[in-house]
C-alpha cells in the first residue's frame, strides 16, 4: 500500500512567511520583487514593511541588479519572481552583480517546474537548477515541503554568500514536521538495501511513495531527500552507491543539467552505479493540470517505480532478485568484489 | 471582406463574450487584459491586417505578434472567427491538449507568429521579421502588441531604440495602456508616463487614441501603413476589464477567473 501523506501548504507559501518572520527579527532583510509579489508571496513582507520591499516593476534584469547593490550595501536582499524569469532574465545580473562579487543576495523563485499548470511552457521552469548550480559560489537548495522551505528560508538569511531556492505553486504534501536542513546535507527518510532513490521537491513525496509500492514487491529501496543540490551531500550518495548499488534520481527539472545531472557526476568520480532518472525529457510541457502534466511528462511515483525495476535489471549482480521478495543477508555488495 | 465599424464594435462584442467564458471554462486566466485589448485586435483582424487563414503561411501576409500573450483568449476568438480554426474548440483553452495553450503556442497553432509569455519578447521578433520582411522585399508589415506594464522590461527599450534607429517602417506597436499590472495600478508600481514621449524621443511616429473607438483605432492602425522612414507605436488608451463594469479598473482581475455566477454577470453587461 502506497502511504497517504497530509497536504499542506505551497513551498511559495512557507517562503511568505519565513520572509515575515525574518523581517521582525533581521532589520538588514529587505525583499525585491518584479510585479508577481502576490504570487510569490513577498507581498505579506510588503505589507509589514514597506519601506524595506521594493517592487521593480516588470524587469527581472533590474530587479537582480538592484538585489547585488543592497547586498553590497549591507542589506540581505531576498529577491523573487518566477523561477523561469528570475533565473532566465537575470542571468547576466546573477553573473556579474552575485554570483562573480560574491554578493550576499539570496534568490527565492516561485514556480519552479511544470506543476504551475495551465499558463503552460513559458511560465514552466525545467532548466534554471542547471542554470543556478553553475554559478560559482552560489548554495542551491530545492525544498520539498513547507517545513523544509521555513528552515531554508531562514539559513539562507544566515549564511554569508549567494543562496538560490526553488519554491513551488501547488500545495504539497508534508513531509517534516521540523527540523534542521544545513547546506550541503541530506535527508535519509527510508532505508533499504537494493536501491537508492534520491529525489527533491515534489518529487520527494513520489519517492516514499515509489518506496512502499516497491516493499509491497519486496523490494527495499533507500529514500534521500537532497534538498541541497549544490554542495551535493556527496558523502550520502557515494554511500547509498556502495551499499545499495543503484540509484534512480527524481526531480522536477529538464534531465539534462539539475539534480541527476550532479548526482551522476559524483558518482562517475567516486563509486560508480546503474543509475536512472525520473525527470522531463529534452522538450517543453504544456498546459494541463498539474497533476495531468506531472503524469504525462513522467513524474509521478509510478514513473519512479519503472525506473527502479530498470536499474535493478541494470544492476551487476542484484542484491535482492527483484521479484523473490527474500533478501540475502550477507550477500556481498557488487562493488565490495 | 473588411467590415464597416459597425460590424467590428458587433465582432468586438463576440469576442468579449468568448474571452469571458473562456476563461471561466478554464478556471484560470487574464479576464482584465484580454477584455482592455479586445477593440484593438478586433479591429486588425477583421479589417486592418493583410492575411488569409486559407493559406495562413502566405509569404506576402501581415505578421502579428501578441507580446502580451497572456491576453491569448481575445487572440484565439478573433482568430477562430476569421477561419483559423474552430470556434466549437475555444472552450479548450488551457486543457491538456488543447492547441489553445494558456499563452500563444506556435508549436500547436502555426499561425501564430510567435509563442509569447514571458513579457518583453515580442518587438525584438517583429524587429527581425520586419528586416527579413524588407530584405524579401515584400511590402508586408509586422504588428506587435505590448502591455503597459510589459513597457517595464528593459528588453522593449532595447528595441524601441533599434527599430526608431533604423527606420523599420514596416512595423507597428500597440501599446495596450490599461494603466494595470499585475500586483497594482501602473503608476503605483512603476510610471510609464509620458508613454508616447519615450518612443517620440527614439524616433517613433507616435499615435495616441482612444483605443475603444473602434473608427479612431481602425484610422490609427491603417495610418502607420502609411508612414514612411519611421516606424508607429499607437498608444492605445484602454480600461482593464472593459465591458464589465465589476471588471473595469480593478487590478484583482488581471489574472483571475470568473466565477459560473460572475461570468453570467458579465456575459449580461457586455451583452449580446
Ligand atoms: C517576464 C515576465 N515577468 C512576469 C510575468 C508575469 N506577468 C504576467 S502578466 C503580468 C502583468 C502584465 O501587465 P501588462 O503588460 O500591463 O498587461 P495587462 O495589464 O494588459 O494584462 C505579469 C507581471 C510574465 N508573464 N513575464
Amino acid at each position: 500500500m502506497v502511504r497517504e501523506l497530509p497536504m499542506g501548504p505551497a513551498t511559495r507559501e512557507a517562503y511568505g512567511a519565513a520572509l515575515v518572520e525574518l523581517g521582525k527579527s533581521n532589520p538588514n532583510v529587505v525583499v525585491v520583487d518584479a510585479d508577481l509579489s502576490k504570487s510569490t508571496y513577498t507581498t505579506k513582507f510588503g505589507k509589514e514593511f514597506p519601506d524595506r520591499f521594493f517592487n521593480v516593476g516588470i524587469a527581472e534584469a533590474n530587479m537582480v541588479g538592484i538585489a547585488g547593490g543592497l547586498a553590497h550595501s549591507g542589506k540581505i536582499p531576498f529577491c523573487s519572481s518566477f523561477a523561469c524569469f528570475l533565473i532566465d532574465k537575470g542571468y547576466d545580473q546573477l553573473r556579474i552583480a552575485v554570483a562573480y562579487p560574491r554578493e550576499n543576495v539570496k534568490v527565492v523563485s516561485s514556480h519552479g517546474g511544470i506543476s504551475i499548470g495551465e499558463d503552460g511552457p513559458s511560465q514552466q521552469s525545467i532548466e534554471d537548477v542547471a542554470l543556478a548550480v553553475t554559478l560559482p559560489g552560489f548554495v542551491v537548495c530545492v525544498p520539498s515541503d513547507a517545513a523544509q522551505a521555513r528552515d531554508l528560508v531562514k539559513r539562507a538569511a544566515d549564511h554569508k554568500g549567494p543562496v538560490y531556492i526553488r519554491t513551488g505553486r501547488p500545495k504539497v504534501p508534508t513531509i517534516y514536521t521540523g527540523g534542521e536542513f544545513p547546506f550541503g546535507k541530506s535527508r535519509q527518510l527510508e532505508d533499504g538495501k537494493d536501491l537508492t532513490i534520491v529525489a527533491n521537491g515534489l518529487m520527494v513525496a513520489e519517492a516514499l511513495k515509489a518506496h512502499d509500492a516497491l516493499k509491497d514487491d519486496g523490494i527495499t529501496a533507500r529514500v534521500i531527500d537532497s534538498y541541497c543540490v549544490k554542495p551535493l551531500d556527496a558523502e550520502a550518495i557515494e554511500r547509498a552507491s556502495r551499499e545499495t548499488g543503484a540509484l534512480v534520481v527524481a526531480e522536477e527539472h529538464s534531465r539534462i543539467g539539475g539534480l541527476g545531472s550532479i548526482v551522476a557526476q559524483c558518482l562517475a568520480a567516486t563509486t560508480p552505479a546503474p543509475l536512472e532518472q525520473v525527470a522531463v525529457d529534452d522538450t517543453y510541457a504544456e498546459s494541463g493540470t498539474p497533476q495531468q502534466l506531472l503524469e504525462k511528462y513522467g513524474l509521478t511515483w509510478k514513473h519512479i517505480v519503472a525506473a527502479a525495476r530498470k536499474v535493478l535489471g541494470r544492476k551487476a549482480r542484484p542484491s535482492t532478485p527483484p521479484t523473490a521478495g527474500k533478501a540475502e543477508e550477507n550477500e556481498p555488495h557488487p562493488f565490495e568484489v | 471582406m473588411p467590415l464597416t465599424v459597425d460590424e467590428l464594435k458587433a465582432k468586438a462584442v463576440q469576442v468579449r463574450r468568448d474571452s469571458i467564458e473562456m476563461i471561466t471554462a478554464a478556471g484560470s486566466g487574464h479576464p482584465g487584459g484580454s477584455l482592455s485589448e479586445t477593440d484593438l485586435l478586433v479591429a486588425l483582424w477583421f479589417r486592418v491586417l493583410r492575411h488569409d487563414s486559407k493559406n495562413p503561411q502566405w509569404a506576402a501576409r501581415d505578421r502579428f505578434i501578441l507580446s502580451k500573450g497572456h491576453g491569448c483568449p481575445a487572440l484565439y476568438s478573433c482568430m477562430a472567427h476569421a477561419g483559423y480554426f474552430d470556434p466549437a474548440i475555444l472552450p479548450t483553452l488551457r486543457k491538456l491538449g488543447s492547441p489553445l495553450q494558456g499563452h500563444p503556442d506556435r508549436r500547436f497553432i502555426p499561425a501564430l507568429e510567435a509563442s509569447t509569455g514571458s513579457l518583453g519578447n515580442g518587438l525584438s521578433i517583429g524587429i527581425g521579421i520586419a528586416h527579413a520582411l524588407k530584405l524579401d522585399k515584400t511590402d508586408a508589415r509586422v504588428w506587435v502588441m505590448v502591455g503597459d506594464g510589459e513597457c517595464q522590461e528593459g528588453q522593449v527599450w532595447e528595441a524601441a531604440m533599434y527599430a526608431g534607429a533604423h527606420g523599420l517602417d514596416n512595423l507597428t506597436l500597440i501599446v495596450d495602456y490599461n494603466k494595470k499590472q499585475l500586483d497594482d495600478m501602473v503608476k503605483h508600481i512603476l510610471p510609464m508616463d509620458p508613454l508616447g514621449g519615450k518612443f517620440a524621443a527614439m524616433n517613433w511616429n507616435v499615435m495616441e487614441i482612444d483605443g475603444h473607438n473602434m473608427q479612431l483605432v481602425v484610422e490609427a492602425l491603417e495610418e502607420s501603413r502609411k508612414v514612411k522612414g519611421r516606424p508607429t507605436c499607437i498608444v492605445a488608451h484602454t480600461i482593464t476589464g472593459k465591458g464589465v463594469s465589476f471588471m473595469e479598473n480593478d487590478p484583482k482581475w488581471h489574472g483571475v477567473a470568473p466565477t459560473k455566477e460572475e461570468c453570467a454577470k458579465a456575459l449580461a453587461e457586455i451583452g449580446a
